[in-house]
């Protein structure tokens, strides 16, 4: 399997506080590769350093081979990274196929634009009954179902998505991993932030812990299911 | 009666340019959360441009636009790439500092090259009126009227259903997220900034052959701007739309109502404006899709 992502040793800190300490991670082609832990632990802070909403002091990130560091958000996306942040931030005063277009603002996206909103519509039927509607007047599970339809849209190699199953109802949560499988055996490499431990862990191939900016434990997804640290820590058994 | 409906449509016909000038101001409030205290000062280089290239060049005000738009576009994205964009993440004091400062300069810049004399701007139909039902229109005012709502509408259109214009909206929604689109949000900012110098510049060409030129007449129109912009709703485009047609009628009607006068005129608006501060602080629209 060849490395879509690498992030070596990196180290990063919000002014005086630092929140990542040496962080290894690699994202293999065609994975789902979990990152859990608790709150704070600095899991969304990686995925912004891969989307480059914030700059790492040090460490290497590397994606297919090309150097992120340089990069600005904008070319991350470009070149494929699409990041579903947390707490969907969708475009609120905007409709659905509004914010569809948006995803797929970049210019190498648009002649797909069409055939990727059927594809989405077919994954998301909720989302075909509500175009005209505007993001901000949905649900939380539906608002959760745009952002990740808006990150398909920009034909996405490797997606991150940011806790997708914060502040949905269980029915939902269960809908929005099985979603997160889908898109994973439709071709797309998946770097999942999540604190739900027991579903996440059950979709992946791979999985990191992070611990107060540390990785503290990796292996595979159903390994760690059965680690007596995890269990203990994270599972409640 | 004939008045009232007299003011009333002049106070529409005026309120259209003022829209005109709070939709660039609003433009540019959305996408980088910056009050722009240069608006005005924007306003009267159009002003200028205009009366130069009228007297130099005896182009038409209205047709001299298509000069001024680009030209007034480019100030704009300069402005935009060399000073505002330094301070984006700065604290507003220093902001607000450095667009004002920006309005010194030009309005002081503009009192070096052409004194401080005021200029009139005068055309063939400048004192002109076309006649409707009995009512009597003033030919620039109704012109400026026309142009300002194609100029409005076409922009609706560039702002509701281009991609470049769904990324002005949404940069101004949510920043981040538009970087998580692929959105250059940089690239966006400058656009923003021209666009908005574009609109103050136009609304200046527009208004030159009704009002005196002079290198002082932006502040004036920075403060009704500022005015039209929380009325409406800060960052609301629809908002200053309606913010600019609100305050020119009520400029209007007021200057004919018994015991106000034009004298007064202002302070209704700013009696207004305090009313709306204390009602509905968020603006008459609050959020809206644009």
């Amino acid at each position: 399997m060849s490395s879509l992502l690498q992030i070596e040793k990196l180290n990063f800190s919000y002014g005086d506080l630092k929140v990542l300490w040496d962080v290894d991670l690699t994202v293999n082609q065609g994975e789902i590769v979990t990152v859990v832990g608790s709150n704070g632990a600095g899991k969304s802070t990686t995925l912004k350093n891969v989307s480059r909403l914030v700059r790492a002091s040090s460490g290497k990130l590397v994606f297919d081979g090309q150097d992120l560091h340089a990069l600005e958000s904008h070319q991350v996306v470009e070149r494929g990274i699409i990041q579903v942040p947390e707490g969907r931030r969708i475009f609120s005063e905007m409709t659905v196929v509004e914010n569809l277009r948006m995803g797929s603002f970049v210019k190498s996206t648009r002649p797909d634009r069409e055939k990727n909103m059927e594809r989405v519509f077919t994954l998301f039927p909720r989302l075909a009954e509500r175009r005209d509607q505007l993001g901000g007047t949905m649900s939380g599970g539906e608002q959760q179902m745009l952002a990740i339809a808006r990150g398909l849209m920009g034909n996405p190699r490797l997606m991150l998505l940011d806790e997708p199953s914060l502040g949905l109802s269980p029915l939902f949560v269960k809908n929005i991993f099985d979603i997160i499988k889908e898109i994973n055996r439709q071709g797309v490499t998946i770097l999942l932030v999540e604190q739900n431990v027991l579903q996440s862990l059950r979709i992946s191939h791979r999985a990191y812990v992070l611990e107060t900016g540390r990785v503290v434990l990796t292996g595979k997804g159903e390994e760690l299911l059965r680690d007596d640290r995890i269990k203990k820590a994270y599972l409640g058994a | 009666m004939i008045v009232f409906l007299q003011s009333l449509l002049s106070g529409v016909l005026v309120g259209g340019v003022y829209a005109l000038i709070g939709i660039g101001l609003t433009i540019i409030f959305g996408v980088m959360r910056i009050i722009n205290f240069a608006h005005g000062d924007l306003l009267m280089v159009g002003m200028y441009l205009t009366f130069f290239i009228f007297t130099l060049l005896g182009i038409d005000p209205f047709l001299s636009i298509l000069v001024s738009i680009p030209l007034m576009f480019l100030l704009g994205a300069f402005l935009q790439k060399v000073f505002i964009n330094r301070v984006l993440n700065a604290l507003p004091q220093n902001q607000i500092l450095l667009t004002i400062g920006l309005g010194l300069v030009m309005s002081n810049t503009a009192m070096l090259l052409f004194t401080s004399d005021y200029r009139i701007l005068t055309t063939s139909y400048s004192s002109g009126s076309v006649s409707l039902g009995g009512l009597s229109i003033s030919t620039p005012l109704l012109l400026s009227f026309l142009i300002t709502a194609a100029i409005t509408a076409f922009l609706y259109w560039f702002l509701l259903k281009t991609d470049i214009g769904q990324a002005i909206r949404a940069t101004a929604q949510d920043r981040d997220a538009a970087q998580l689109m692929g959105i250059n949000v940089k690239r966006m900012s400058v656009l923003a900034t021209g666009l908005g110098a574009a609109l103050a510049g136009t609304a200046g060409a527009l208004i030159s052959p009704t009002y005196y030129i002079y290198p002082q007449v932006g502040s004036a129109f920075t403060l009704k701007a500022f005015v039209i912009v929380v009325l409406g709703g800060m960052g609301s485009i629809i908002g200053a739309t309606m913010g600019g047609i609100i305050i020119g009628v009520t400029e209007s009607l007021a200057a004919v109502t018994p015991f106000i006068g034009s004298g007064l005129k202002e302070a209704v608006v700013f009696l207004l404006f305090l009313l709306v501060l204390l009602f509905r602080p968020a603006g008459l629209l609050g959020k809206s899709r644009m």
